[in-house]
């Protein structure tokens, strides 16, 4: 028989204002096998533990219940509480009465009933207990960074200053991301490429820091510290460790009509190609959907003008499988589709572009070399009109999404600026719905721009653009003007909504990280634990949990490195103990756990039963391995002969808390 | 119930999910014609200013073309308001905009017939 502990916690007035705890410590005081019942205003206090841990001694306690808040928030105290008093850790159970009672109820009555009836749960929980030892298991101490962008490589270089290994996987041919095809940053208007490539060069060139560019992650095993990551590095047809980067193939190359996706389809590249001038790694890439050698077998231009010889037609891509004890999301975003906002003319003309695109058009690596001309003949463009909040901020998910996308009223803000600063013959108007700047000087970055370089910043959304005798006919509402404009512009802008990069969900389901319903990755707690996933050991960094900026993207970057940092600088990390174990004898050898276990954690043996009149039998049977099993319990559900159980959460315990509350 | 409630549960607008961003006016071919615009029958309903709508002339000048809906990004639907607006006057014991009878002598012979079965529904309870 137990000797069962009841310490029930008023949680200030959060509990004790709707729940009597002096009756709820009286009415479990007499259930059976408890021999101690108090109550105290905060158990989670000093005080209140080092009341436990005296009862503890005092009356020789084989079992503890804590009726006060969830076990989520204080079942790693309370069980150190006990365990420094001698008690077994899983010997401890919470009955939550705060979230689950008395916040919800108004009634004092019946809030109090259901306390005891919850602690009663409890009670019946912990006289089935078991004392459990968690094992421990090593740490591998390497970090797998997943996206090159400014987030991923800020993540890396400030783990590999820690001293230890990184890999950073990239799925296009250079790291980079998004920051390189950005022109300038606000709100200094210093130039992207300017602090961004030094980085690049740094994460090349750091001894820590392996960069495996081109590359793709198809499956991610383990668990926190012990991951197996299988990752595809797709054949570039370029031997990486010959190819200088000299360029001369992407000149001589005969395929010249194939969209550049760097500059966003505004002009053509080759069918091999650097994407540009500071690529890491600066190695050419053959675009197998467009080279003429791979397709037809006939050419071979580039291979006979590189003098490193490092063509190769026959690569194939490469398998790389490696060991890491952490995984950091860096996924980052993408600009959304402007198909379902055809109002704003965006297939109808090519003066129509997104800010992204309008990046590309003023950058002086860009298509035009910097010099903003319309795309459609080349002229310099008079009257720009800016539309803010195109796909943000909708209702429903058919267009758009619900969400404000953080970074556009700045980098129109910046981008209106930039042209009226070099363009002084320019109108440019920015149609808002608001204009949110908030942040270290970015409204007095919005206000230079209303103030010193005269742009229109007119409250209302567009209407709708017509594109009529070369010029674009924009209709619009001044609504604070009280006014209908209708205004003749060169180009208009989309500020485009953006949204996770298409890759993410799929990575997603191989990290089991869970995501929300807009596919970006959900953080472990939101203000507490903003840099970690809900699964152990997989971190985010950047704009795949949430729009972000720069600034912000890189601080984030750097708080997911430390995390990883304590992470891989532990020998060991202490496994739960509340894994599932099988009866072998009950087990039928149907493979159900295994199918259904999301961790890979069950395997299958044959091994020999002792029969009837001294025969052996070979029968197969489910193990566990505890290191990688994470107690979710599904096998538990999924087997069919009862077999399978959770230490800690046995069927035979969830049942007696069935029936204490239903007593 | 009031008019507020009434035009509400009748035309299922809920004037809440407006973020006022103007694009329903900015999109109104009818602008011109109106006093009130579509983003301001929003904010009317959402204020208690119905009946002002009501005595408006505008509400016939809506052209029902369904612009201000299709482009809403928060799906608020103004033309539903105002077309409830105009059944809720309507409805009122002899507050016809216009008699069926007089619908004839104002047609155009291109006017698609889709407009002058909307015409006699929009101006008229016996339409």
């Amino acid at each position: 028989m137990q000797r069962i502990g009841v310490f029930v916690c008023w949680c200030g007035s959060n509990i004790a204002a709707t729940v009597d705890v002096k009756q709820v410590a009286e009415a479990l005081g007499k259930e059976p096998g408890v021999v101690f019942s108090t109550d105290y205003q905060y158990m989670c206090s000093q005080s209140g533990q080092e009341m436990i841990q005296e009862a503890i001694r005092e009356h020789r306690l084989t079992g503890v219940v804590i009726c006060s808040c969830s076990p989520r928030m204080h079942e790693a105290t309370f069980r150190k509480t006990c365990q420094k008093a001698g008690l077994n850790p899983y010997m401890v159970e919470i009955a939550n009465i705060r979230e689950q009672c008395s916040w919800i109820h108004k009634d004092k009555i019946t809030a109090t009933e259901k306390a005891v009836i919850l602690g009663r749960a409890a009670i019946a929980k912990v006289h089935l207990n078991a004392p459990l030892t968690a094992g421990t298991s090593p740490v591998v101490k390497r970090a797998l960074v997943i996206g090159g962008g400014i987030a991923g490589i800020q993540t890396a270089l400030d783990i590999a200053d820690a001293g230890f290994p990184v890999d950073i996987v990239e799925k296009k041919p250079t790291i980079g991301g998004k920051m390189t095809q950005i022109d300038k940053t606000f709100p200094t208007l210093d130039c992207a490429a300017c602090i961004l490539t030094p980085k690049m060069v740094d994460a090349a060139q750091n001894e820590n820091i392996d960069i495996i560019s081109y590359a793709q992650v198809e499956k991610v095993q383990g668990f926190v510290g012990n991951f197996s990551v299988t990752i595809r590095k797709k054949a570039r047809y370029v031997d990486e460790t010959k190819c200088t980067g000299c360029g001369l193939c992407t000149e001589k190359c005969p395929q010249k009509k194939i969209p550049n996706e760097f500059n966003l389809g505004l002009d053509n590249r080759r069918a091999i190609y650097i994407p540009f001038a500071q690529a890491t790694p600066k190695v050419a890439t053959i675009d197998p959907n467009y080279c003429t050698m791979l397709k037809t077998g006939k050419c071979g231009v580039c291979s006979k003008v590189c003098t490193a010889g490092a063509i190769n037609y026959k690569q194939e891509d490469e398998i790389i499988t490696r060991e890491y004890g952490a995984i950091v999301v860096a996924t980052g975003f993408e600009p959304i589709s402007m198909e379902p906002f055809d109002e704003f003319a965006y297939s109808q003309s090519p003066d129509v572009v997104t800010s992204l695109e309008l990046e590309r058009l003023m950058n002086a690596a860009g298509p035009t070399g910097g010099t903003l001309l319309r795309p459609s003949d080349g002229a310099h463009p008079h009257t720009l009109v800016f539309v803010q909040c195109v796909g943000s901020r909708c209702d429903g998910a058919q267009k758009g999404k619900s969400y404000c996308s953080k970074i556009c009223c700045m980098y129109t803000a910046k981008h209106a600026m930039l042209i009226r600063e070099k363009y002084p013959d320019t109108e440019v108007y920015v149609f808002y719905i608001d204009v949110r700047t908030p942040g270290k000087n970015f409204d007095e970055f919005y206000r230079r721009a209303v103030e010193e370089y005269g742009v229109h910043y007119i409250k209302g959304m567009v209407g709708k653009v017509t594109p009529q005798d070369g010029k674009l006919k924009v209709q619009a509402s001044d609504l604070l003007g009280g006014r209908q404009m209708h205004i003749d512009a060169d180009m208009v802008v989309l500020a485009a909504a953006i949204e996770p990069d298409k890759s993410a969900r799929p990575l997603a389901t191989m990290l089991t990280a869970s995501m929300d319903t807009n596919d970006f990755f959900t953080e472990a707690h939101p203000k507490l634990r903003p840099v970690e996933s809900p699964t152990a050991g997989i971190f985010l960094s950047g704009a795949c949990q949430g729009p972000k900026d720069i600034p912000e993207t890189v601080a984030q970057a750097g708080a997911a490195a430390s995390k990883v940092i304590g992470l891989l600088s532990k020998n060991s990390l202490t496994c739960n103990p509340c894994t599932a174990k099988p009866d072998e004898l009950m087990c039928n050898g149907c493979s159900s756990c295994e199918k259904v276990c999301p961790y890979g954690a069950i395997t299958y043996v044959d091994k020999p039963f002792r029969g009837p009149n001294r025969t052996t039998l070979t029968r197969r049977v489910a193990q566990v391995n505890p290191a990688v099993c994470q107690g979710c319990g599904a096998c538990t559900v999924a087997c069919p002969s009862g077999a399978m159980d959770l230490q800690g959460f046995s069927n035979k315990q969830i049942l007696a808390e069935v029936d204490a509350i239903c007593r | 119930m009031n008019w507020t409630e009434t035009i509400e549960r009748i035309s299922g607008v809920n004037p809440r999910k407006c973020m006022k961003c103007g694009k329903c006016t900015a999109t109104c071919p009818a602008y011109e014609e109106m006093e009130y615009h579509p983003h301001q029958f929003v904010d009317m309903l959402s204020s208690g200013r119905v009946e002002e709508l009501m005595g408006s002339r505008g509400i016939y000048m809506c052209l029902s073309c369904f612009a201000c809906v299709e482009r809403c990004p928060r799906n608020v639907e103004p033309a539903a308001l105002i077309e409830a607006v105009r059944t809720a006057v309507l409805r009122q014991q002899g507050a016809n905009h216009m008699k069926a009878d007089a619908v004839p002598a104002l047609l155009e012979e291109e006017l698609p017939q889709q407009a002058i079965t909307s015409a006699l529904r929009k101006y008229s309870k016996g339409g």
